[in-house]
């Protein structure tokens, strides 16, 4: 008779997972739900103060990959509906050709310009979108590919709003801790928002339509309607994080239509585990700045890229978050086992 | 006679080259309880789906209390008080069971008759799902409705039409693969339904379990009507018993 060990998983209690009164029973249990909550947050709301430590080159990739996180984060919800969208960089290069336009043109300061535009653009993006959105599937995929591109190849052959040269020389954004902290507070306030929003009855609706979209019908809803006001919503994200970069910028520029906005996007939120929007934020904090650590590779830096993504949606389907917290509801141990021979 | 809460008038639907439905006209008076049986292909479910708009009708109109809504957008339809049920259970998966019913109880039908403010609505989901046979106590409103057992499921589609409180309820099989016992506690929230005032539909393979309940009887085959009346006289057809019933009759008459 030999003694062997197996790992064994349980499940943490579902008194101490719900957040319920018996949640703070003791503080091991209040740390235990809100550490991972708070951790995240303080991380965010203090790497700013440390710009001098860190380097302000690090304190703007923060902030980009903030604008990533707020993309990512337009493109989770719209795919809470079931709409998969390859064309976020839509919403972004019209947030920016927008606030730009007004900058430059009407001469309007950031302030006001960036929140016109977050809610023209949205508006815009909505009713451009709108006769889409009965497509369904693949339909729905492909258009959206091809929309931000059609802008991009409109102003090209126009040389409206610039042309190839884009809109430059706009109003910077004043302040340096204007410019670090309005996209941490933006992203947290996105995330924790959409967090509840989806558990809403309102939330129920959004993720019935992804489920089976004729229930939804036969309970007398108006699906169309619902998913307007869906993408309306991710509009004004998308929207303003394309808004605020191009101030960040000082210019607003064709490359904010091309299809790398796109893509960044959504490898933020198929990375980090889409439908929980802390995924997508988690994948957007993850791949910006990796992209950013690879720039010492130079040419090789997108076939390592490249290979990290491989690597994370082979080995790992779900998504870094999914995964994270599912290990964090677990205790694992190694228990004996008796093997009789 | 009295309006009817339902009327169909020529109803045709071709795929290709079949005929689904050809033709088909009837009306149905407020409270009554219909009937529509027919071998499989022979259009019921293609009548529902024209009926409530998730197909359209190649021809023909449909009025539902005096009103032509044909051609209407199918929430809209639900919106006036026709629900109807699938025949293919369709839940939302991910969700507990007592959640899928969030759904039509917000619709703007629901909001309209009861208001109903956050918070209500998962205690009168959790109602409604007792009202058809949803163990309270138990875990079953609890759980994700893609694990519930087909049963269960068939019974959660019924609970979906009571709760955009409808005048008109289709149902589509209710009773296909549920169990005797499922049955036997099925069968009086029907009738219960039928107390209340409401108007049902019911399209079923089921005869002896329909005919208890039912007081018309329509018969399909090949997508043309070709019996209509009390069930009694309808099974006794001789066209009837040639197209459909066959032994089944002496069995359950």
């Amino acid at each position: 008779m030999t003694v062997s060990y197996r790992r064994e998983r349980l499940d943490r209690g579902v008194k101490a997972r719900c957040d319920d009164i018996f949640a703070l029973s003791s503080y091991r249990e209040a740390c235990y739900l809100w550490l991972p909550r708070v951790l995240p947050v303080a991380f965010l709301l203090l790497f700013p103060l440390f710009k001098e430590v860190v380097g302000l080159y690090w304190a703007k990739v923060l902030g980009i990959a903030c604008i990533v996180a707020l993309l990512a984060l337009s493109w989770d919800l719209i795919a809470s509906v079931g709409l998969i969208s390859l064309g976020q960089a839509l919403f972004f290069g019209v947030g920016a050709y927008m606030s730009a336009y007004l900058n430059r043109s009407l001469g309007w300061s950031p302030l006001f310009a960036v929140p016109v535009a977050t809610l023209i653009g949205a508006l815009f993006c909505t009713l451009l979108v709108s006769p889409l959105l009965r497509l369904r599937g693949i339909y729905f995929v492909l258009i959206t590919l091809v929309l931000p591109l059609f802008f991009l190849r409109v102003i090209e052959a126009t040389k409206i709003l610039g042309g190839t040269e884009g809109i430059s020389g706009l109003t910077y954004i004043p302040n340096i801790w204007v410019e670090l902290y309005v996209p941490v507070i933006a992203v947290l306030l996105v995330v924790f928002s959409f967090r509840r929003l989806i558990n809403t009855d309102y939330g129920m609706v959004l993720r019935g339509i992804r489920d089976n979209d004729r229930t939804v019908i036969a309970g007398g809803i108006n699906i169309h309607w619902y998913k307007l006001q869906v993408v309306f919503i991710a509009g004004v994200v998308g929207c303003f994080a394309g808004a605020f970069m191009a101030h960040c910028l000082g210019a607003a520029a064709m490359s904010m239509f091309s299809i790398d906005y796109s893509i960044l996007s959504l490898t933020a939120a198929i990375v980090g585990g889409p439908g929980t929007f802390a995924g997508a934020t988690l994948g957007a904090f993850i791949m910006v700045p990796l992209s950013e650590i690879l720039r010492t590779f130079g040419g090789l830096r997108v076939v390592f890229y490249c290979v990290i993504l491989v690597i994370f949606i082979v080995g790992l389907p779900e998504g870094i978050f999914h995964y994270i917290q599912r290990k964090y509801h677990q205790f694992e141990r190694l228990v004996e086992v008796e093997v009789k021979r | 006679m009295k309006e009817p809460i339902l009327k169909v008038s020529n109803l045709s639907k071709r795929f290709g080259g079949v005929k689904a439905v050809d033709d088909v006209s009837f009306g149905l008076e407020e409270g009554g309880l219909l009937g529509i049986i027919g071998p499989n292909g022979s259009g019921k479910t293609t009548l529902v789906n024209l009926i409530t708009n998730f197909v359209r009708p190649d021809s023909g109109k449909v009025f539902f209390k005096g009103k032509e809504v044909t051609g209407f957008p199918p929430y809209k339809i639900v919106d006036l008080g026709v629900a109807r049920s699938f025949q293919m259970v369709r839940p939302i998966h991910k969700l507990v069971a007592f959640k899928n019913l969030i759904i039509p109880l917000y619709s703007p039908r629901v909001k309209r008759l009861i208001g109903g403010k956050y918070g209500d609505r998962d205690e009168i989901a959790i109602d409604l799902l007792e009202e058809v046979g949803f163990e309270r106590d138990s875990l079953v409103p609890y759980k994700v409705a893609g694990s519930l057992p087909h049963g269960y499921l068939k019974r959660l589609e019924l609970a979906r039409c009571l709760a955009v409180r409808p005048d008109l309820i289709i149902l589509d099989e209710l009773f296909s693969g549920m169990s005797l016992s499922e049955l036997a506690s099925t069968l009086p929230i029907i009738e219960k339904i039928r107390e209340e005032g409401k108007t049902l539909i019911m399209i079923e393979h089921r005869l002896r379990e329909l005919l208890r309940v039912i007081d018309r009887l329509i018969v399909l085959n090949f997508g043309r009507k070709i019996a209509d009346g009390p069930p009694r006289e309808v099974i006794d057809n001789e066209e009837v018993r040639r197209a459909y019933l066959g032994g089944e009759v002496a069995e359950s008459a």
